[in-house]
């Protein structure tokens, strides 16, 4: 019996610390690519363009001062941030009422609108920059901040309708009632029960849009020439700009969206759970 | 306001928004694809399309290319969602790690397994430094397609994982516990715990990742362009070349009406094949 | 003055009528209880008064003000819904405050109604937490704070103690009752709690199907049921309900017994009696002793006459047997009658 007992007890260790490394080298796998982008970065420029390469990188922020000078770049970081920011600012404006409709109300056409969103899904979505890029141009928006934004939004909005239909679905319809019987009207039990509720959701639906734009390069090359963002511009720099120059170029792109998946990870998973519906 | 038209009011942006900028630019781009400027019904676009030295090996290759990465993406994916549910201590440092690609771009990824496979990246350093290697091997040359498809696979495996792990991850927290503790009083194994009772209730979020990752799969562009160059042709690059480099949206658009016909196959086909019964959902 | 009057309100979601026409007059300071099962119309008349829903037809005055067409906000009505509904963003002060924020009351008088009903409701030394630092118990007790506060004509309460333990339902329920019959508020109760409803009614409104069945004192509802919903569904355990043919003359064959009740040319009538108004080892019925629950102060006995399920309760000193056969003797003043066609009583 205790032989036995033994024998269970070491595989029950084994499987402990299989499991332990498997997870340490899935993580290895997540993060390693992404320092050695960070450490060529941080080397210099006859560093990145030598072989064979230095185990431990320089340490100096040469290449990212030679991409921030470098003709284009700099203004394409500012359009990038332009181009995320005014999605958000409509994916949010646009998406949350629908959100909202949906969580609350029982319609007529209902389901019809909500396979409309689902829809989106099943559509390669960048290839609306072909057509686009016709329509803009005779409107004027081509080559525009807005431009780009709006077919970035198409992008966004579904998920701002679904993410924000499972915030508004997650606060009890109670509380709003309660608001109704207490004195307020829609609009007033909106601001003062609802949207302190569901401000930090909104918040995280909001970056998540943010990144959405801020890594979308299909679009923003086929819709941009002089207002390129970051990744357009990258894309288009790939044939004939120095190596230094891209992987700098990369880790402007990596750094927001680390900070953005940290900050907002506690409601990825919300999302995601009910986005599957 | 009148609560009976009020949610109408609530949807009509967004439903004019994808009106206006989702359904009728499709039309156009399918109408792009099979009529003439002057409005006459043609097939010459998709036939000069298909009929491109390029073609064949851009749709050989995508494809190929979704059916390397999907299957392992999903078992990955699987494999990492249920040790995330087996995790207490750490699970939220672990999970953060593993989804941070989720938030890192196509071309960004690229830019990374660039650094790697680059002549003088870092595997040829590493190989180098094992004494495996005299001379920096050319990954990523014209002459090495196999090794840059490998490249892609691996880019694309990195990136692209964390998106259905997250899906995969909320779909099992959607499953209570008890199914698997009344398997387990039934006397099921690990495996037969997970074939028989987690795999079938996970069967939705397993279509919604499947579909998003086929499309995604098939949108891919910028890993790509960032490793192989020309060297590697897929569809979307041959849309993005038709577009701009040889200025032909006729055909263009038949590239993309093309990858439209074959998503949508596809989020059928999966949806059929994973289709829950009703009355069988968890919720 | 706060008269509730409810003239014709009928409500259908689809083709399903949720409430068929109800007509009823709630009085000034009145606590009447609607009671049900899930499912029969109380909380959508509830929430119809409420102006939280919008009834298909029909008419809502409070006092001698239509309000159907108005906003919940302007209808002098507070409700308690069954979660609560504590802000959870907002500390218990704030929480009872809301409403006379809203209503731009001075802040001296906000101060004092919230310490008033706060006292009230004992939760003075709760005010500066927040409700997920709360229990079930004392979260019920700010929304019943809540309410009161805003000193309404009209309190509408939704299952307010469903969510809470049977002990602290009990203690809560006794609490209620004083605070409300202190406060000179109309109230209307929602509940599918008999005792509940028994315990703390004026008046009990039994709903079946969209419809009020009954609407009397708990007394009368127990021991005169106006149909035979009201006597399956009032009691626990319910009225022993079984089939007589008459006899003639006003007898009726019951079992193999002739019992003496309506005249009427019904060839079968249905005859009630609930099981503790029933003399045991007397009488010429026999019933045969399926089950014992001993419940403390009596025992229940499953019996059977015939096919028919019968319970009768006897004291608990009374020793009986499984499968024993009893003489039993239904009190004749305790039996009522139903019409079988219409389920009403005669």
């Amino acid at each position: 019996m205790s032989t036995a007992g033994g024998r269970v007890a070491g595989n029950d260790r084994l499987a402990h610390w299989v499991f332990i490394a498997t997870t340490v080298v899935l993580c290895g796998w997540v993060l390693v690519p992404i320092w050695l982008l960070i450490s060529n970065t941080l080397s210099t420029a006859s560093e990145v363009n030598s072989f064979p390469k230095p185990v431990v990188p320089s340490l100096n922020t040469e290449n990212i001062q030679f991409f921030l000078t470098f003709h284009g770049a700099g203004n394409a970081l500012w359009n990038s941030i332009q181009v995320a920011f005014a999605t958000m600012i409509m994916a949010i404006s646009v998406g949350a009422p629908a959100g909202y409709a949906l969580s609350r109300f029982d319609f007529r056409g209902k389901n019809a609108f909500r396979v409309l969103v689902l829809m989106t899904r099943a559509f390669p979505l960048p290839l609306l920059a072909l057509p686009m890029a016709i329509l803009f141009i005779r409107v004027g928006l081509d080559d525009t901040v807005i431009g780009l934004a709006i077919v970035h939004t198409t992008l966004a909005l579904p998920f701002a309708v679904l993410i924000t239909f499972s915030l508004f679905s997650g606060i009890p319809i109670e509380l709003e009632e309660a608001a109704w019987t207490l004195g307020c009207n829609r609009l007033q039990a909106f601001r003062k029960v609802i949207l302190p509720l569901v401000l930090p959701g909104l918040a995280a639906s909001a970056i998540f849009a943010f990144v959405i734009s801020w890594n979308e390069v299909f679009a923003a090359a086929v819709l941009t020439i002089e207002h390129r963002t970051l990744p357009a511009f990258l894309l288009q720099s790939l044939d004939d700009a120095p190596l230094h120059l891209k992987f700098a170029g990369g880790t402007m792109l990596v750094l927001p969206a680390l900070i953005f998946i940290f900050l907002v990870r506690k409601y990825l998973f919300a999302m995601w759970g009910i986005a599957n519906r | 306001m009148n609560p009976r038209t009020l949610p109408y009011w609530l949807l009509a942006p967004a439903l004019v928004f994808l009106c206006v900028f989702f359904l009728y630019p499709f039309s156009l781009v399918a109408w792009q694809a099979i009529a003439t400027d002057e409005g006459v019904l043609t097939t010459q676009y998709l036939q000069r399309m298909a009929s491109h030295w390029k073609f064949d090996r851009a749709l050989t290759n995508t494809l190929l290319l979704t059916a390397a990465v999907v299957p392992i993406q999903l078992s990955l994916a699987l494999l990492m969602a249920t040790m995330v549910s087996k995790m207490n201590r750490g699970r939220d440092v672990v999970l953060y790690i593993w989804t941070i690609p989720l938030g890192i771009s196509d071309l960004a990824a690229g830019l990374i397994w660039l650094a790697i496979f680059d002549q003088t990246g870092f595997l040829n350093s590493a190989l180098f430094g094992l004494g495996m290697i005299e001379q920096p091997v050319t990954f990523l040359g014209y002459q090495n397609k196999t090794t840059i498809f490998v490249a892609v696979m691996l880019a694309e495996i990195w990136r692209a994982t964390a998106i259905m792990l997250v899906i995969l991850v909320a779909g099992i927290g959607l499953i209570p516990k008890e199914y698997n503790e009344a398997a387990e009083v039934f006397g099921a194994g690990r495996w037969k715990r997970f074939t028989k009772v987690t795999l079938p209730l996970l069967k939705p979020s397993l279509q919604t990742a499947l579909v998003l990752r086929v499309i995604l799969a098939f949108e891919v562009f910028a890993v790509v362009s960032a490793l192989g160059g020309t060297n590697l042709p897929v569809l979307m690059g041959e849309v993005y070349d038709w577009q701009f480099k040889l200025q032909d949206s006729h055909i263009a658009a038949s590239y993309a009406l093309l990858i439209l016909a074959i998503s949508i196959a596809f989020t059928l086909l999966i949806m059929g094949l994973l289709r829950t019964p009703k009355g069988a959902q968890t919720t | 003055m706060a008269e509730i009057n409810i003239k014709n309100v009928a409500k259908q979601f689809g083709k399903t009528h949720a409430l068929h026409s109800i007509d009823m007059t709630i009085k000034h300071q009145e606590f009447v209880v609607l009671l049900g099962a899930s499912g029969c119309g109380k909380t959508t008349l509830l929430r119809i008064i409420a102006g939280l829903e919008t009834a298909t037809s029909g008419e809502v005055w409070i006092g001698d003000k239509r309000v159907d067409g108005l906003a919940p906000k302007d209808r002098g009505i507070a409700m308690v819904f069954q979660n609560y509904a504590v802000f959870p963003h907002l500390t218990v002060y704030e929480n009872i405050a809301f409403g006379l924020r809203m209503a731009k009351l001075s802040e001296s008088e906000v101060e004092r109604r919230v310490q008033r009903t706060a006292s009230l409701m004992h939760i003075e030394q709760l005010l500066k937490r927040y409700s997920g630092q709360l229990s079930g118990g004392q979260r019920q007790r700010v929304a019943v704070s809540r309410a009161l506060a805003m000193e309404p004509d009209v309190i509408l309460m939704d299952e307010p103690l469903s969510n809470l333990d049977a002990l602290l339902r009990m203690e809560m329920r006794a609490e209620l009752k004083s605070v409300l019959a202190e406060s000179n508020t109309t109230t209307i109760y929602v509940t599918h709690d008999q005792v509940e409803a028994m315990s703390m009614a004026d008046r009990i409104a039994i709903m079946d199907q969209g419809q009020i069945v009954q609407a009397d004192s708990p007394v009368e509802i127990y021991r005169n049921p106006a149909a035979h919903f009201v006597g399956s569904f009032i009691g626990n355990p319910p009225m022993n309900f079984l089939s007589a043919n008459n006899a003639g003359n006003g007898q009726w064959l019951v079992g193999n017994t002739t019992i003496a009740g309506p005249q009427s040319d019904k060839p079968i009538l249905e005859f009630a009696i609930r099981p503790e108004d029933i003399r045991v080892g007397e009488g010429s019925m026999t019933v045969e002793v399926r089950l014992l629950e001993p419940l403390g102060s009596h025992t229940l006995l499953a019996c059977r006459l015939g096919d028919t399920p019968f319970r009768v309760i006897v004291d608990s000193d009374r020793a009986v047997k499984v499968g024993e056969t009893l003489a039993i003797d239904p009190i004749a003043e305790r039996i009522r009658w139903f019409d079988p066609d219409t389920q009403l009583a005669l």
